[in-house]
């Protein structure tokens, strides 16, 4: 069958996202060095906090939507072997995001909009900041759209065929995101932009916090859902072997759509304005998300195992060894799977709900979520780089030792970075400030970590510019890719007959739908119904 | 009896590492659940509407009611108000394991609240009234950290608390 890949919408889509990574890194470097008071003359709270609201929003918000709808784009027509639904919807999406970003760009880099990634009403930024990230997520709404609509044609065409593996998960993944970022767009909507352009005088915080929950604990899972997809379709086969199930890959998705929106309260756990119960209620949601994590490191290990014993790995743990570790898909995946094991030890304390008040807003969040995110996460996005970079654009990956050279700093930057953290958040040390005033005692015994963490952050930047300049030298590589067609893992077991629910989301979007009336339904009705006080804006 | 899961997958490693997930997630939340209900140790959550705006108005958190009451049960009540960039009153002194519950309102943003190394953390919310029900069973010298970004003055936001012994407060 003809049809046209999507390679520039991909490569387009990937490209702005590694462009506003670099820099964002860049950020992240300055201010590793700024806050612990090293160097007097970089001293700023004006630039330290417009530059974490910078790095908030690009890492969190710009890198990750044009890298999910990057990859989903070139996933979508390589793996149902179909055209783009409607391309110039598409670009024109594409767009729109890009000019919300840069929009957005213009109070952020000049301390306009120094309110952080989380928005923190009743601070309050310049007005194009709110409008800026609202065309952001409006526009990454047609690619969701797009995803939909590919797998509905796709489906018509193929009556009761199963849908391949990497487009479930895609379009688990562009359903899941517009639900989750409905939380953040009414917050957007209805609150910030019209109170900073005066047509409202004042918001309520409790409310804006509780939508804004509604959107930061699913929207991880949206972050993730990239590196599942790579884990599950593309590295089993680079290993040598097949995915152990592809049953599994499709509880896991559909697991992840149903219980990560729900869940949003364990972000206000120390908050007032919420009962104890409704907050119990979220906690039991957030450890049943933990189920479909666990069933993907199994699985994905069960593959490599496949794998490293059909290459002639031998005993418990001779497999290991016969694995192709030179490959950066199976190297990215080792070195993630160790940091999402760490790094989920660490979560399950943030989720209880007692054990929380000790690293509620300490560093330790920080180091949590660079190392599951900025670590587990964005290594399986360099990954996929490496091996679609060869494929849209037609040449060589540049160097392949230099590409495993970049992802063993990436780890190893992680850990140097994270792990400290970890231990200066159960010091007591704040999360977000720009300089340590405080206790003199207190001040001295964070010391040795604050220097681990500038020696993480000039590894992790090193890294960072690798990557760029890797991606760079393949786009204008003259030789050739051998072969320009992605092969996606194939199944150990039939996939033949696959239960409807496990090829469908009907059923999956109507059980959402009930739980967040469930969940969300009266502790958002309640700010209508007490006698709540709106709060007028505030400058930094 | 039959695995319910055959339907969906038909491995029996797989079908066992699927209970295993699921009872670890269970135990897990089960464990926190229990621990948390039956030791009474809930996160603040208390659910009480104020005019962050009019404060000095209230009868409550008006500037000369503000600091340690003691209660007739011999617990203590700690009034004090969060604003850029201090908590009032700015030194806290109470007893050693005695029940303390603190009431916090800001003035202003939003702000937080961590003594380090004790369980004493919630956010300051502007237009709610903030609870920690807690209790120090080490004297010593506390720090109390503005613990959420409230502006270019956030990172000097701090007081303190002081736990004496039970025994020198006379009580
Ligand atoms: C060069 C590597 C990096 C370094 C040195 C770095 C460093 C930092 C530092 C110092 C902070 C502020 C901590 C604070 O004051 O609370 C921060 C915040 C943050 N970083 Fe990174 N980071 C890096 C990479 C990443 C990556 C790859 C991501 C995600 C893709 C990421 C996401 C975030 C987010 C979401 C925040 C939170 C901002 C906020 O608290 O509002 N970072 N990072
Ligand atoms: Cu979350
Ligand atoms: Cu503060």
């Amino acid at each position: 069958m003809n049809y046209s890949k999507a390679a520039s919408l991909g490569l387009a889509n990937m490209w702005v996202a590694f462009t506003f990574f670099a820099f964002a890194a860049l950020l992240g470097l300055y201010q590793v060095i700024e806050r612990i008071d090293l160097i007097p003359a970089l001293k700023s709270p004006e630039m330290y906090f417009g530059s974490v609201s910078t790095h908030g929003v690009l890492m969190g918000f710009v890198l990750t939507t044009f890298f999910v709808a990057g990859f989903g784009y070139y996933t979508a027509t390589t793996s149902l072997k179909q055209d783009v639904w409607n391309r110039p919807l598409a670009w024109f999406g594409f767009l729109l995001s890009l000019s919300g970003v840069l929009m957005a760009a213009v109070p952020l880099l000049t301390g306009n909009a120094s309110v952080l990634y989380t928005f923190y009403p009743p601070l309050m930024a310049h007005p194009a900041f709110y409008i800026g990230a609202t065309l952001l997520v409006v526009g990454s709404w047609a690619w969701c759209l797009e995803m939909v609509m590919m797998l509905a044609t796709w489906k018509k065409a193929n009556p009761g065929e199963t849908v391949p593996l990497a487009m479930y998960g895609t379009t688990t993944n562009a359903i899941l995101w517009f639900i989750t970022s409905l939380g953040v767009t009414s917050e957007l909507l209805f609150q910030l932009i019209p109170w900073s352009l005066g047509l409202i005088d004042t918001v309520d915080v409790g409310l804006a916090r509780t939508l804004f929950s509604w959107t930061l604990h699913a929207i991880v899972y949206f972050w993730l859902i990239p590196a599942y997809i790579v884990l599950y379709t593309l590295v089993p086969r680079a290993a040598g072997g097949m995915i152990f199930s592809d049953h599994m890959g499709r509880v896991a998705f559909i697991m992840l759509l149903v219980f990560s929106v729900p869940i949003g309260f364990h972000h206000l756990y120390m908050d007032p304005f919420h009962a104890a119960g409704w907050k119990f209620l979220h906690m039991t949601g957030t450890f049943m998300v933990a189920v479909p994590t666990l069933l993907t490191g199994f699985t994905i290990i069960a593959s490599l195992e496949v794998a490293g014993r059909l290459r002639g790995g031998k005993g418990l743990f001779g497999w290991i060894g016969a694995l192709p570790w030179n490959n950066p898909l199976v190297l990215a995946a080792g070195l993630a799977l160790l940091m999402l094991t760490f790094g989920g030890f660490g979560g399950m304390i943030n989720a209880s709900y007692a054990m929380n008040t000790m690293v509620h807003n300490t560093q330790w969040v920080t180091g949590h979520f660079h190392l599951i995110f900025a670590g587990t996460t964005v290594i399986m996005y360099f990954a996929a780089a490496y091996y679609l970079w060869p494929k849209m654009t037609g040449n060589a990956l540049y160097s392949t030792r230099l590409a495993l050279t970049q992802l063993w700093l990436w780890f190893i930057g992680m850990l140097v970075l994270t792990l400290p953290w970890h231990q200066l958040g159960l010091a007591g040390q704040p999360r977000r400030i720009s300089s340590t005033p405080y206790d003199e005692e207190l001040v001295q015994s964070w010391l040795p970590a604050e220097f681990a963490m500038i020696a993480g952050g000039v590894i992790l930047f090193t890294s960072a510019l690798m990557l760029v300049f890797i991606l760079l030298k393949t786009h204008g590589n003259s030789q050739s890719v051998e072969n320009p067609e992605v092969e996606y893992a194939e199944s150990l077991h039939s996939t033949q007959r696959m239960p409807h629910l496990m090829n469908s989301f009907g059923f999956w979007v109507a059980l959402i739908v009930v739980y967040m009336v469930a969940s969300y339904g009266y502790p958002i009705l309640q700010f209508f119904l007490l006698d709540t006080y709106g709060t007028v804006p505030w400058s930094i | 009896m039959r695995d319910p899961f055959r339907s969906i997958c038909d491995d029996d490693l797989e079908r066992r590492w699927i209970w295993i997930s699921l009872i670890l997630a269970f135990a897990m939340g089960g464990l926190l659940g229990l621990y948390a209900v039956a030791s009474n140790i809930h996160p603040p959550s208390n659910v009480e509407t104020i005019d962050s705006s009019r404060l000095h108005l209230t009868e409550e958190f008006a500037e000369d009611k503000l600091g340690v009451k003691q209660n007739d049960d011999g617990s203590l009540t700690v009034t004090m108000v969060a604003a850029r960039y201090g908590f009032f009153p700015p030194v806290i002194e109470v007893p050693s394991n005695t029940p303390v519950k603190f009431r916090i309102a800001s003035a202003d943003v939003l702000h937080g609240v961590h003594v380090p190394f004790t369980n004493a953390t919630a956010m300051i919310v502007p237009g709610y009234i903030s609870e920690i029900n807690t209790s120090f069973p080490t004297a010593g010298k506390y720090s109390f950290l503005c613990n959420e970004y409230c502006g270019l003055g956030h990172d000097s936001m701090w007081s303190r608390l002081i736990v004496v012994p039970e025994s020198t407060q006379g009580k």
